[in-house]
């Protein structure tokens, strides 16, 4: 755990029922570091909108506490939290031309009109919309309303910004571009921001840490990268990125590593990377990257090697995608650089397939794959 | 021409234009002619109103024009229509009606040698000029006269235009207190409307659609149900007296009189009117995300700040035609203050009613509506200069 004074935000047990009910969030714990771009990644309903409405006092906790700065913001009503919320639907205010939707929060701060008129320049060169001043929110695009709309939330500097899904509604190419422009614009303003997704390459491509949430928890708390490559529970490894997951039963274990017998019948035996190195026996759930699975290695280059039957193959431009059937799973996938052209592997061939031990990683079974 | 699909998707409008023509631009042209042309005089005694037009109005009227004037009314008589024209001179002058009828009666059968000294021992108004006067005027075909009369003006014997006795000021007075009491009845609804259409376009379900019945439960009772439950209810002796009474906020002797008055017909007229003031304004409200004030509160500001800035300028459009249509359909409004008005609570269309059922002075009710009519555009139009009319949203 961190340091009470190195975090912004703290949630201490928060609990949030809705109706009596439906748990959107159960006895959530959560730190967010002063300056670090955070985001809650989930699929819809997890929770994590909830957490940051609760933030942003648009809901009360049904138990627990919030704190910002250390301060518990329980009798704080949302206009005093000074926080910089972002909207899904950005509710710019359509009345209002752009630069009057700047001016809203610093107006009814009783700032001056030359005061006002100055910020309102700086936050539109941040996000690089000058000469739009007089434009109303509906002679803007998507991409542009949405700068508009972040630049709202930092006009008045606020030092914790919230934004909830900023990029949904937007196409591919400008989600792309909008999310290396609210990293820029974090890392220069210094900024603590907490995000909400639920597109994990989106929180891969811009967080300092990403929160994964599922039913209202948080089932992992890390880098992007450690998300990735080290994945403590099977919803983490099934929700970021692709990964094959086999069920099976652990026969032995021996410091980290433990031999398991995949279910499903036809499979041998696969030594696996022990996440939970307490659990000697019982069931598990191995991941396994597909593009980490070799074909055709050499004989002995790998601890798992095994024989496998082509089921599909699929042309992907950058790569091609396997589907094989081994160790008793028919929808095996592995993934293969595009650098020698396809062709020379068919439906319906016969392949030996390869991977190492710390590739494959034995996760504790909480029934996710029945 | 037929093959261009937007001339045929065109055609399709051809049968509302059709029945707008026939049932509105069509009685609405008669009206505003029966207004401005008055023929009868003019068919009943066109010889006298020659010599009348040759006449110079200040010498005494020469023989031939009685002789002319008593042969017409004789004639007239005769066919029963003498009636009809005697009113109309009537309208231009007071007591001219009872002047011609005696004459006509006294001089039946009789052919004497001097008319004019005959006419004179009938009635010896006709000794005067102002009598020859009404009768060329009554007698004009194409007449300002009934505008005039609707704006309180009239014309004196020379033509000139002056103002009516004091005591004959009517019109101006009662469209000046219809305009005033529609003005308050909107803003009444405004106030009333206003809350109401909000918590219908913001509440949980199933409270969205209770109130909304509950807004248009009244529709589905008649018009004249609605009205006089309220004289059951305002009455002397009624539901809320009794109430106040009982609750000893009134004396026993000290009723208030809420009924047959104006107090009746605002109070009856703003139960009408409501539903069509909180429709548009609550569709329009339905269009505003709950989101922004929640924005707005994020950004910093109060409740009140949010509502002043946010919301309030959003709902306009609504505001703004919940009001006009409320506004245009009350300064129209004829049957709440017919029936709860009494004296002093009568609009304008009740007088025009008035002339077109009792008097049977349909040209000065036509006049009256014109008048209204003009009333209305120079709303529209200042509207318009406000608002802008393209910014109305009935969706």
């Amino acid at each position: 755990m961190l340091e009470t004074a190195d975090a912004h935000v703290e949630f201490r047990g928060v609990t949030k029922i809705y109706d009596r009910r439906t748990t959107a969030v159960q006895g959530l714990d959560l730190d967010v570091r002063r300056g670090e771009l955070l985001t809650l990644l989930g699929p819809s309903g997890s929770g994590k909108t909830s957490c940051l409405m609760m933030l942003a006092g648009f809901e009360m906790p049904t138990s627990g506490e919030i704190l910002i700065a250390g301060q518990s913001v329980r009798n704080l009503p949302p206009r005093k939290r000074g926080i910089g919320v972002v909207f899904q639907d950005y509710a710019l205010f359509p009345h209002m031309s752009v630069s009057r939707n700047l001016a809203f929060p610093l107006r009814v701060r009783g700032l001056q009109a030359a005061q006002r008129a100055e910020r309102v320049q700086r936050a539109l060169r941040i996000v690089r919309l000058e000469g739009f001043e007089n434009r109303l929110p509906n002679e803007l695009s998507g991409g542009q309303r949405q700068r508009v709309a972040i630049a709202r939330a930092l006009v008045f500097e606020p030092s914790l910004v919230l934004m909830d899904e900023p990029l949904g509604a937007l196409d591919r190419r400008l989600r792309e571009e909008m999310q290396f422009e609210i990293r820029r614009i974090q890392q220069s303003l210094g900024v603590t921001v907490l995000y909400v997704t639920h597109d994990q390459q989106e929180a891969m491509a811009i967080s300092d840490r990403v929160a994964v949430f599922n039913r209202g928890k948080i089932e992992q708390i890390a880098e992007p990268e450690t998300l990735y490559e080290e994945p403590e529970r099977a919803f983490v490894a099934k929700f970021i990125g692709d990964n094959n997951l086999l069920r099976g039963r652990i026969l032995s274990a021996e410091g980290d590593i433990c031999q398991v017998e995949t279910s499903g019948g036809g499979g041998g035996t696969v030594s696996a990377f022990q996440v939970d190195s307490k659990q000697s026996s019982g069931t598990t759930v191995l991941a396994i990257r597909p593009e980490r699975v070799a074909l055709a290695p050499a004989p002995g280059t790998y601890r798992n090697e095994f024989d496998a039957d082509v089921e599909e193959v699929a042309f992907l431009g950058d790569h091609l995608r396997l589907r094989l059937t081994v160790c008793g799973s028919s929808d095996f996938c592995v993934k293969i650089p595009n650098i020698v052209g396809h062709g020379t592997l068919l439906e319906g061939d016969h392949v030996r397939v390869g991977w190492g031990v710390t590739d494959c990683r034995a996760l504790p079974d909480e029934g996710l794959l029945d | 021409m037929l093959s261009n699909p937007r001339v045929r998707a065109g055609a399709l409008t051809l049968p509302l234009i059709a029945f707008l023509g026939v049932t509105f631009i069509a009685p609405l042209g008669a009206m505003l002619w029966r207004s401005v042309h008055e023929p009868l005089v003019a068919d009943a005694l066109p010889q006298t109103l020659a010599l009348l037009e040759a006449w110079d109005g200040l010498a005494a009227p020469p023989e031939a024009l009685y002789r002319t004037a008593a042969g017409e009314f004789q004639q007239l008589q005769a066919s029963r229509a003498l009636g009809g024209v005697a009113t109309r001179v009537n309208r231009v002058q007071g007591g001219s009606r009872s002047i011609i009828m005696r004459t006509a009666r006294e001089l039946r059968g009789t052919a004497p040698a001097s008319w004019r000294e005959a006419m004179i021992a009938a009635h010896p108004a006709w000794g005067e000029a102002a009598i020859w006067g009404a009768i060329r005027r009554a007698g004009e075909r194409y007449t300002i006269r009934h505008y005039l009369n609707a704006l309180d003006l009239k014309q004196d014997i020379q033509g000139r235009i002056v103002a009516q006795p004091q005591e004959q000021r009517i019109y101006l007075k009662l469209l000046g207190n219809t305009l005033a009491a529609s003005a308050a009845i909107t803003l009444i609804c405004l106030a009333l409307g206003y809350p109401l259409a909000y918590l219908i376009a913001n509440a949980k379900p199933p409270w969205p659609n209770l109130l909304l019945l509950a807004v248009l439960l009244p529709f589905w009772s008649s018009l004249l149900v609605r009205s006089m439950s309220w004289i059951v209810m305002l009455q002397k002796e009624g539901v809320v007296n009794d109430l106040l009474v009982a609750l000893g906020l009134v004396a026993e002797d000290g009723r208030l009189i809420m009924v047959y008055n104006m107090i009746g017909t605002m109070v009856t007229m703003t139960q009408l009117l409501l539903p069509f003031l909180i429709l548009p304004l609550c569709a329009v409200m339905h269009g505003i995300p709950p989101l922004h004030l929640r924005a707005a509160a994020s950004l910093g500001a109060n409740p009140r700040q949010a509502f002043l800035h946010v919301y309030w300028p959003q709902t306009l459009p609504g505001v703004a035609a919940g009001s006009l249509l409320v506004f245009i359909l009350a300064i129209g409004y004829y049957i709440a203050p017919a029936l709860v008005g009494g004296r002093t609570g009568q609009f304008i269309s009740n007088l025009i009613a008035y002339h077109m059922q009792y008097s049977l002075n349909w040209g000065l009710a036509a006049a009256l509506n014109f008048v209204l009519l003009v009333c209305v555009l120079v709303i529209l139009v200042a509207y318009n200069r406000l608002v802008g009319i393209e910014r109305l949203r009935f969706d």
